[in-house]
């Protein structure tokens, strides 16, 4: 059963990542982007647990857990200079 | 008001304060570390109290403030109804962006806040960016009013007397009643 | 029946999280895009998270609780950016579908609605 049900959520979630990547090219704006980027690293996360549950293998958890601190710390750096950017402290 | 530990011995509680000043703290940095090892043996539970008791020890000066939590229950019965609720919520939104961006009614609500320390207004706010439809989006600068951004607003009043009565008040309970 | 549970909850996240994608692209403003991945990803996530501790939990090698430290993260950092890009969104005065607030807050009193609908 697991054998038809993991490649499904592959698909599913490769497909939310195709959909982000979409949002991430046509922005149109800058939080849009940073918003895409932000979702796009908690697919990814998505995707190594899947491949982790496929391998059979808990290595890969480490790794899930990197992508989403980086995502996190990535996305506050990037609003933090949307927000002091444009303004003069 | 109930605590039991207020005026019972000053002495030993500043030296055990000085000793180990965030308990919670400790506590919670040991359970990460176990979960981070993905182990529950002596060695590693040693390791990880040694940690919770060395990082706050070190970053004290980043916590001026001490975290009380009273009323666990409340705490508890809080946390319940806020993974009940990020679990309706989640329905209810997968619902609307199913059911298509025409018929959302988005809007702004300015949340009046009863709550006065950092703690509970970011638990606050961040329970309500996890929960039905609701982001909150800025805090005045004078901490009074949170603006919230809802999905689908039909009823402003109402979404501010339930934010107060569910979130608002278990938290000021638990953080706030001195 | 243990593959069973997994296996739900493993379409479960994945439906959710493509939910939370489809949200990204359909909606129609910054404010409402912003729903999408911060629910229906995190949980979508969450439930795969929960799926894989099982998972594992089960196979025999002992408990397996690391999952639920990525969820936790993940719970914790969610709110966070999405107030953050809110935040960033509103200082960029982005153009939003619902009424603007004002950028001084009205005083913390009154919630009253004005439209009569």
């Amino acid at each position: 059963m697991l054998n038809t049900v993991v490649p499904l959520a592959f698909a599913l979630v490769g497909l939310a990542a195709l959909l982000t990547l979409w949002r991430l090219l046509i922005g149109p704006s800058r939080p849009d982007r940073i918003l895409a980027l932000d979702t796009l690293a908690v697919n990814a996360v998505a995707l190594i647990v899947l491949f982790g549950i496929r391998q059979n293998s808990a290595l890969y958890f480490e790794a899930a857990l990197l992508i989403a601190m980086m995502g996190f710390v990535g996305t506050v750096a990037l609003c933090k200079y949307l927000l002091r950017g444009d303004i003069i402290e | 008001m109930n605590n039991p530990t207020d005026g019972a011995a000053p002495a030993a509680k500043s030296r055990l304060h000085r000793l180990l000043p965030h308990p919670i703290l400790t506590a919670a940095l040991t359970v990460i570390w176990l979960l981070l090892a993905n182990s529950v043996s002596a060695g590693q539970f040693l390791l990880g109290l040694l940690f919770g008791w060395a990082i706050p020890r070190f970053t004290l000066r980043f916590w001026p403030e001490r975290v009380q939590a009273r009323r666990p229950l409340v705490l508890l019965r809080f946390i319940g109804v806020v993974l009940y609720d990020i679990l309706v919520a989640n329905l209810a939104v997968a619902w609307l962006i199913l059911r298509g961006p025409q018929r959302l009614r988005p809007g702004f609500v300015q949340l009046p806040l009863d709550l006065t320390s950092d703690l509970a207004i970011s638990l606050l706010a961040n329970t309500i960016s996890l929960t039905p439809g609701t982001v909150s989006a800025r805090l005045s600068p004078d901490r009074r009013t949170l603006l919230i951004h809802a999905l689908d607003l039909t009823d402003s009043a109402a979404l501010i007397a339930a934010i107060k009565s569910r979130y608002e008040a278990p938290l000021k309970q638990v953080f706030e009643s001195c | 029946m243990i593959e069973l549970v997994v296996s739900v909850l493993i379409l479960a996240g994945a439906v959710f999280t493509l939910i939370g994608a489809l949200g990204l692209v359909r909606l129609r403003d910054f404010y409402t895009r912003l729903h999408g991945p911060t629910k229906a990803t995190t949980l979508g996530v969450g439930s795969l998270l929960v799926a894989s501790a099982v998972w594992f939990s089960t196979r025999g090698a002992g408990l397996s609780l690391h999952e639920v430290l990525v969820t936790l993260f993940l719970f914790i950092t969610a709110p966070v950016s999405a107030h953050l890009l809110a935040k960033a969104a509103l200082h960029q005065r982005l153009h939003s579908l619902a009424p603007e607030p004002e950028s001084q807050p009205e005083s913390a009193a009154q919630s009253e609605e004005t439209d009569a609908g």
